[in-house]
């Protein structure tokens, strides 16, 4: 009794599903129009073709992976660091200086000045990691920094590299990296309003000596015991 | 060896605790308990009534006028009365216990208008020291006898 009402039930199912499935298929066949004699003139063809190669064995499915691109990543600033404050750079070219956070970018990395003429350090960009947060801020809430500083304007430009002809070997020359107008532009731009805002505050020649010095670690002083 | 020159465990005598979790308090030594602990209580200070072993209290040089035993109210009423806290402040050894917290919390900036201060203090120094130098009368300075080759 069983089996035979369930092919009874699925056979009018099929019949119902036939004429659904060649509405489908209908759609899915182009007329083509085909040239010679006595062939019918036109055929029925596949909009969409069928593959070629079906696979023997399922593909491999590839395992979730935790890594997220660097542009996915969230990223975080520590509670110390405000627009403003003075950083200690720990690392890099500048390390020892002391120079003023502006803000953070996209990617994360904080946008510092020197300002330029207190300590040579420019507009920069610089991961927090190497970064020391001082006790010291100033007020930045009335700084405007241009619009185009933003990562895409602090990226790596590629130096065109000498191609050695035959004679030249020795003579070719590097093609060296000069500031642009625009960065001297934006550089001057922002630090005149830093030094307009140190200027204002009650401690600006102490200050002007601050960023203007770097700093060093003497003996006894035990960084995870001071407080900067 | 004169007897003034100690500090006595006594009753009465306040001590600075040196460690433990009532490190940097004072307390007063109300009763003495046996040769190794006293009993210890500083009302004003934070420090519950306790025994306190001897080696953790470090001995001031204030004491107290109050009899054996003396309960935290009237203790603290003694304490406010004789004013300990004011003659411990007054002491070179709280004013240095402040003086190292004090560096302690100086951030970066601080130390940087500290040494400056230190400089342009020491600059007056050197100069008056210059001075004083030119008014003492300096031998004549000795002058070695170069053996020279004679042609």
């Amino acid at each position: 009794m069983g089996p035979k009402a369930e092919t009874k039930a699925a056979k009018p199912k099929a019949a119902a599903a036939k004429p659904a499935a060649k509405k489908q298929t209908q759609a899915r066949l182009v007329k083509k129009t085909i040239g010679g004699d006595k062939n019918g003139g036109h055929r029925l063809v596949r909009k969409t073709r069928m593959s070629r190669y079906y696979p023997t064995e399922d593909k491999p499915r590839k395992l979730r992976s935790r890594k997220t691109a660097f542009s996915k990543h969230k990223h975080s600033l520590r509670s110390s660091i405000t627009p403003g404050t003075v950083l200690i750079l720990v690392a890099g070219r500048h390390k020892g200086k002391r120079v003023v956070f502006l803000k953070q970018l996209d990617s994360g990395l904080l946008l510092v000045t020197g300002p330029f003429h207190l300590n040579g350090c420019p507009l920069r960009r610089i991961n927090q990691i190497y970064t020391i947060a001082t006790k010291t801020k100033l007020d930045i809430s009335g700084v405007k920094l241009p619009e185009r500083l933003n990562d895409k304007y602090f990226n790596r430009k590629q130096l065109k590299k000498p191609r050695h002809t035959e004679g030249e070997i020795f003579d070719t020359k590097k093609e060296v990296y000069t500031v642009s107008d625009e960065r001297k532009e934006d550089q001057v731009a922002v630090d005149k309003q830093i030094l307009d805002v140190i200027r204002k505050n009650k401690e600006k020649k102490l200050l002007f000596g601050y960023l203007g010095s770097m700093f060093s670690l003497g003996s006894r002083q035990y960084p995870h015991k001071m407080v900067f | 060896m004169v007897l003034s020159q100690f500090r006595f465990v006594e009753v009465g005598r306040v001590a600075y605790i040196s460690y433990g979790p009532d490190a940097g308090k004072l307390a007063v030594i109300v009763d003495v308990i046996d040769q190794n602990r006293a009993l210890v209580d500083g009302p004003c200070s934070g420090v519950s009534r306790k025994q306190m072993n001897f080696k953790a209290l470090e001995l001031t040089s204030i004491v107290m006028k109050i009899p054996r035993g003396l309960r935290p109210g009237n203790l603290r009423k003694a304490w406010e009365k004789q004013e300990v806290q004011k003659k411990w402040d007054s002491t070179t050894w709280a004013q240095k216990i402040a003086n190292k917290k004090k560096r302690a919390q100086l951030t970066d900036f601080d130390r940087f208008k500290l040494m400056k201060a230190k400089q342009a203090r020491n600059r007056l120094i050197n100069v008056e020291f210059g001075k004083l130098r030119k008014t003492v009368k300096r031998p004549a300075p000795r002058l070695r006898k170069k053996k020279s080759v004679k042609k």
